[in-house]
């Protein structure tokens, strides 16, 4: 029973994004202006010198492209809530939060949705940059494929956490932006440690350490190369399972905060 | 030894909930008969989708307890919600996808299998004379039709209980007319027990019960037919507007 809810959840996930074509090509045009434009005015300013995994001298597209995978997982994580919120307005999470399944196992079901998606979107741009001539080693495209799926399982956790203390609509499109701006500039998606080390910006070398993103990014960056960095993985999991297990919590009317307020009172 | 007594469709015993300092509901208990059509008529305001949320499982009660065939909706709540199809007060139905994705939907998330959903949402949709509309999408549809199409949706997986939160909640009357129809005859033909909240009275005059809930208490819990000879009053409708006038002075 439990595989035909998860099928049943994915499936309209993926339904819905058929219909939401412009979802993927805002997911696509985003990353890829970064890539094209960004990089280009930075291209002979941030020099990349060897650091790991890179085994030579790189270009600063190259050094980019694992934050901006990062940027399309965390903007697709942020997207599933904002739909989960969505749903709430519309009344489809009661639907979902009535069906004869644990609570935990329909949220788990509807981060594996987002998870997904968001690895779709990933492999996608990774096309896209190869078009523009930014690309990975080959076996990228294999050794990537767990490091997305975790990336995109803790993004959506964390967007999922988001959707049971940001309730309404208007106010959880604002909370995105204080969401997904910060990580992505406080993280190593746009420039290694230690440039900003260099820097003498020792106060936000302290919050990109702290950053969960930076070790999502990290990840992807390592994966991509055929290497392993236990601690971006330890705590992209970590982080993931923690958001979860407080989202079940949230979403448990018994604990959480579900059920504290009124809505169509009759 | 005694032989074994079914469980009545629903228990609602001594419930209680508050909202700071809104007591919603305040030690309701009642119980739904299993194969009856029970009305449960409230004012706007008395209690009725709060009560609805803890039946679903959706809020939790401050005191008191829900059981529905003996399952206890706070203690085994997947086993309760298996018996219960569900016609929400506000619309719930996926715009952007076709009649038949949307129940494929419920179908799958109550575990039905392919070709199982297939053969139940086709008799769901023919049952409510809208078979033909399997392949439409919802958003081109009328309010009316979106209600059969929840109606049918509550009944792919065969529930025991039918739980109707104001179903005819902005209807035309003739939607509401054939709404009250088809739930009736669904009731008898199938056995299926049905809590009904409403306050249109007139929807469920035919009930075989009637629970009038007001400011969160039971005011009057009887037959049609009991409440209106109780109220010394002709018609349910009278007997209605007479206890929640008389509660009001209270």
């Amino acid at each position: 029973m439990s595989v035909t809810v998860l099928l049943a959840i994915v499936w309209r996930e993926l339904l819905r994004f058929r219909h939401q074509t412009s979802r993927l090509v805002s997911a696509l045009v985003r990353p890829t202006l970064w890539l094209v434009v960004f990089s280009a005015g930075f291209q002979n300013v941030l020099g990349i010198s060897i650091t790991p995994p890179y085994a030579t001298y790189i270009t600063y597209d190259v050094y980019m492209l694992p934050g901006l995978l990062g940027m399309v997982l965390l903007f697709q994580g942020m997207q599933s809530s904002l739909a989960l919120v969505f749903d709430r307005e519309a009344g489809m999470l009661r639907l979902l939060l009535t069906a004869p399944t644990p609570r935990w196992f329909v949220l788990l079901a509807k981060l594996v949705a987002a998870a997904v998606l968001s690895v779709v979107q990933a492999y996608v741009f990774l096309i896209v940059a190869a078009l523009f001539g930014v690309d990975m080693p080959r076996f990228a495209a294999l050794t990537l494929l767990p490091a997305l799926v975790l990336a995109g399982f803790t993004l959506g956790a964390v967007g999922l956490l988001l959707t049971v203390y940001v309730r309404r609509m208007e106010n959880f499109a604002g909370t995105m932006n204080f969401v997904i701006f910060p990580a992505f500039f406080f993280s190593t998606a746009l420039y290694p440690t230690w440039k900003v080390q260099d820097s003498g910006a020792t106060w936000i070398l302290a919050v990109i350490r702290l950053n969960p993103f930076t070790y999502v990014v990290e990840m992807i960056r390592f994966a991509a190369y055929g290497r392993f960095d236990a601690v971006s993985w330890a705590t992209t999991a970590a982080v993931g399972l923690a958001a979860f297990l407080l989202s079940v919590r949230g979403y448990d009317p018994q604990k959480g905060m579900l059920g504290r307020k009124p809505r169509d009172e009759g | 030894m005694p032989p074994a007594v079914a469980a009545p469709a629903v228990v609602v015993a001594n419930l209680s909930k508050r909202y700071g300092r809104i007591q919603a509901l305040d030690d309701v208990s009642f119980t739904v008969p299993v194969g009856s059509v029970t009305a449960l008529l409230g004012l706007n305001g008395a209690g009725k989708t709060t009560l609805f949320q803890i039946l679903t499982g959706l809020f939790v009660a401050d005191a008191g307890r829900v059981s529905v065939f003996g399952d206890d909706i706070a203690s085994a709540p997947v086993r309760a919600l298996e018996h219960m199809g569900i016609v929400f007060q506000q619309p719930v139905l996926d715009l952007d996808l076709t009649v038949g994705q949307n129940l494929g939907f419920h179908a799958g998330l109550h575990g039905l299998r392919r070709r199982r959903a297939a053969d139940a949402i086709a008799e769901g949709l023919g049952r409510l004379r809208i078979g033909d509309l399997a392949g439409k999408r919802v958003r081109d549809l009328s309010g009316g039709t979106r209600r059969k199409v929840e109606l049918a949706r509550a009944l792919v997986t065969s529930p025991r209980l039918l739980l109707l939160d104001e179903p005819s909640q902005g209807l035309d009357t003739r939607s509401r007319a054939d709404l009250v129809t088809d739930v009736f005859a669904l009731a008898a033909e199938r056995g299926t027990s049905v809590l009904w909240a409403t306050h249109h009275v007139a929807e469920v005059a035919s009930a075989d019960r009637v629970v009038v809930l007001h400011r969160g208490r039971v005011a009057a819990d009887g037959t049609p037919s009991g409440l209106s000879e109780a109220q010394n009053v002709d018609t349910l409708e009278a007997a209605f507007l007479g206890i929640a006038r008389r509660d009001a002075m209270a």
